[in-house]
């Protein structure tokens, strides 16, 4: 029941996770970050099997670092985005595929252009201006065609997440009291309050 | 002098090649057996032995899935309580020890805590053997880093060593829900480790078949100001309530307390003799059987309400 959002206004991009960790019926967590910051100006949420999504967030993590070290310059979102989907589509084709789906927020600092790709395991990847993965897409993406404005500050970007977090809480079966959520434009990543 | 402390600097390039070497010449023989050692002590990659059957994980399933086929030949332990928490004195670790093959009880007395060293503590739940192998085998990997830095190994990375390594063989039939707990130089810290590869920081877990019975009772009378007296007897009355509700859990509590000066086994308590009696003389607990029945003899609710 994990779920999460993303969307883009004027300079910057949201993203949204619920901080659930669940085994089962138990829910083992309830403060866990599933949103890694991978270079100065890119997010990643990730949700899906156990087990592989922290190990393909690390993985992730750690070569876009490398990528940072050998070029003294941090991959550009778009082409973050294509590597990535690049992996998981190999991984697909692999014994054992990472089960991983991804919502991906940058900022592109040479451009000034915020950017949100949606990215599933089985390596579909689409840029868009919103995004939601779980059963929270089936609620909040009416929301988000009605209420979306991509230049809308961010006031107005964080009223739209709301509306978003405020009716899967009102509608979903499973209580998601508690989100963490990361904005990301020109000055970098922060984790807002909400 | 020099060459002296060379020898026994394990940083050494030149030491580093002649342990090389010295592997290579020592033959099975030279440790006094000339049937060998299997593939212990080769250079390389270390290799198990699997069915020659297409599918290994599959075969492996077909004759150990009880839960699917009743009638399966090899039936692996599932059902426990284990619980940790961490609190302002430490950490309290307690499981049940009752170990069962589908419907029947093939142990009262399995010991389901894994002491890893002196200062680290591994709990058991899922296949019995899969966690007590690998987790003497991360004992063995901790001692190893101990020898090698010169520094006792933090409670994160042996987690973590335990969790790449399961996740190595994800998917292949390994089952594990484990805690590790222990004390380092950042204090009390406690993790769970699973066999999907999920691996959480907390400071309080369960699990098991009664975990949802002993968090029932743990998440009640959980505080981080608990007395250590306190926190004991919660653990207790936490994998009571597991033992007497849950069917694969139960017999008797295992109790063990971690500090700063390492952990500390506290005692064994008989779950029947908790439910009529209570633990006994011991510090923190109220005199008086666990038992629901016990606890309220002789009460009624009969009569009018009484206005508070």
């Amino acid at each position: 029941m994990e779920c999460s959002f993303g969307l883009v206004g004027k300079g910057y991009t949201l993203i949204a996770s619920d901080t659930n960790s669940a085994r089962s019926i138990v829910k083992m967590k309830n403060d866990e970050d599933k949103i890694k910051v991978l270079t100065p100006h890119l997010c990643m949420a990730y949700s899906g099997e156990a087990g592989d999504t922290v190990q393909f967030a690390e993985y992730v993590e750690r070569n876009l670092r490398l990528h940072q070290i050998r070029h003294y310059t941090e991959l550009r979102p778009p082409s973050s985005a294509a590597w990535i989907r690049r992996v998981l589509a190999d991984s697909l084709r692999s014994r054992k595929p990472y089960q991983v789906n991804l919502l991906l927020g940058g900022y592109d600092t040479s451009d000034d252009t915020p950017h949100l790709y949606w990215i599933d395991y089985l390596g579909t990847m689409a840029k868009v201006p919103f995004a939601a993965h779980g059963y929270g897409a089936y609620f909040a993406l009416s929301t988000l065609d009605r209420y979306h404005d991509p230049t809308a500050d961010l006031e107005q970007g964080l009223e739209t997440l709301k509306r978003c977090i405020e009716e899967v809480q009102k509608r979903l079966i499973v209580g998601l009291p508690k989100w963490n959520v990361k904005i990301i434009d020109q000055d970098g990543v922060r984790e807002l309050e909400i | 002098m020099n060459s002296i402390a060379s020898r026994f600097a394990s940083t050494s390039a030149s030491a580093a090649i002649s342990r090389d070497e010295e592997e290579n010449q020592v033959a099975a023989s030279m440790w006094g057996s000339t049937g060998g050692f299997g593939n212990l002590g080769q250079v390389g990659i270390p290799s198990f032995e699997i069915p020659r059957v297409p599918d290994p994980t599959n075969f492996l399933r077909m004759h150990t899935d009880d839960r699917n086929d009743p009638s399966c030949r090899i039936k692996i332990q599932h059902g426990t309580t284990t619980l940790a928490f961490r609190f302002q004195g430490g950490i309290i670790v307690a499981v049940d020890s009752r170990a069962t093959a589908g419907s029947y009880i093939a142990s009262g007395t399995v010991k389901k805590v894994i002491e890893i060293n002196k200062y680290l503590l591994g709990t058991m739940a899922g296949g019995a053997a899969d966690c007590q192998y690998w987790e003497t085998y991360l004992g063995i990997q901790c001692r190893l880093h101990e020898l090698r830095n010169r520094e006792r190994i933090s409670v994160a990375a042996a987690s973590k060593y335990l969790s790449n390594l399961v996740y190595g063989y994800k998917g292949m039939g390994l089952s594990m829900g484990t805690m590790i707990a222990g004390w380092d130089k950042t204090g009390p810290a406690l993790f769970y480790v699973d066999s999907d590869g999920q691996r959480l920081k907390g400071d309080l877990f369960s699990v098991g078949s009664g975990s949802t019975f002993a968090y029932g009772v743990l998440d009640a009378g959980y505080r981080w100001d608990l007395s250590e007296e306190e926190a004991q007897e919660l653990g207790r009355r936490a994998i009571y309530a597991a033992g007497h509700r849950d069917a694969f859990s139960g017999n008797t509590v295992n109790l063990y307390h971690v500090k700063e000066d390492g952990w500390k086994f506290i005692g064994n308590y008989d779950v029947t003799t908790l439910h009529y009696e209570g633990p006994g003389n011991v510090p923190g607990a109220v005199p008086g059987g666990y038992g629901y029945d016990v606890r309220t003899e002789g009460l009624h609710s009969r009569g009018a309400a009484t206005v508070a």
